[in-house]
């Protein structure tokens, strides 16, 4: 990229900082790591701007060197990956719990349920996923990368990203299945789901 | 191989998040697609799990606060204010 589009490319670059922020905050769960880490990506990017061979991908572009910057300084500091946890979670399924067998013709309880979703709550149960989970479910469903995409920027094979992928969103929908019950908006869960919290 | 013909509610929802998100092959697609379109409750199920995969892809976004976006421009501004877009700078950590 020649030296006279540094307009354009700081344009680009503030048009997709919203995402860069999201993404980095999802990734780190903290703002002050997440703002390091989206300047680090943005000054990589211009330094690797000569590797940009379509304008229209650069959103996709730099989401990347900030996932694979990410990615490398979690390797540089060593940091172990969370321990799986056991349980039935893959099972868990929002749809399942709301789900009513009659139909009204104007709104259902799934429905209404999305209708009310909040924004902070989505962001919370995201949040409170165990890294490896985590890490799947902002690479597959918030950056939409495929499976292989995913399992060539983690290093592992596309049948591990499957079932983290599916155990991530089982603890999700089931974290989202509580935000609900807390504020109300859901009978709460049986004494035994409780107690598990 | 899926059947298209023959795909079952069980097979339908096991294949329910490939189908969702583009992994499946042709053939798997078309049997679950066929299986949605005669099949209210799995078709009610795919819609809510469509979209909350969307409500949950919302938060790829997030306000940028001004004083960040402040701090961005005057690091591309020095970037660009230096002949050879200082190559060999150090990357953007404070």
């Amino acid at each position: 990229m020649a030296e006279p589009d540094a307009g354009w490319f700081e344009q680009a670059v503030v048009s997709a900082l919203p995402e860069l922020v999201g993404i980095a905050r999802r990734l780190t769960r903290d703002q002050q790591e997440a703002e390091d880490l989206v300047a680090e990506a943005v000054a990589s990017a211009w330094l690797h701007r000569d590797a940009l061979r379509e304008r229209e991908r650069f959103s996709g572009w730099v989401l990347r060197i900030l996932t694979n910057a990410f990615l490398s300084a979690r390797r540089a500091a060593a940091v172990r990956p969370e321990t799986e946890p056991l349980g039935e979670e893959d099972d868990f399924s929002l749809f399942e719990r709301l789900h009513q067998p009659f139909l009204l013709w104007w709104s259902t309880p799934e429905q209404e349920f999305l209708d009310r979703l909040l924004h902070e709550d989505v962001v919370r149960a995201v949040e409170a996923l165990p890294d490896p989970f985590r890490i799947v479910v902002v690479l597959a469903d918030l950056q939409d990368m495929s499976y292989a995409e995913v399992g060539g920027t983690l290093g592992i094979p596309i049948g591990t990203v499957r079932s983290r992928l599916a155990r991530g969103r089982a603890l999700l929908q089931k974290a989202l299945w509580r935000h609900a019950c807390d504020a109300g908006l859901r009978p709460s869960p049986p004494e035994k789901e409780q107690d598990q919290r | 191989m899926t059947d298209p013909a023959t795909i079952s509610c069980e097979e339908a929802l096991r294949l329910l998040a490939l189908y969702l998100d583009h992994e499946l092959t042709a053939t798997e697609r078309a049997g679950v697609r066929r299986h949605l379109e005669r099949c209210r409750s799995c078709y009610s199920r795919a819609e809510f799990e469509r979209r909350l995969k969307s409500e949950i892809r919302r938060v790829r976004r997030e306000e940028v606060p001004p004083a960040f976006e402040g701090r961005i421009r005057r690091l591309l501004h020095e970037f660009t204010r230096s002949p050879a877009g200082r190559r060999d700078d150090a990357p953007g950590r404070r």
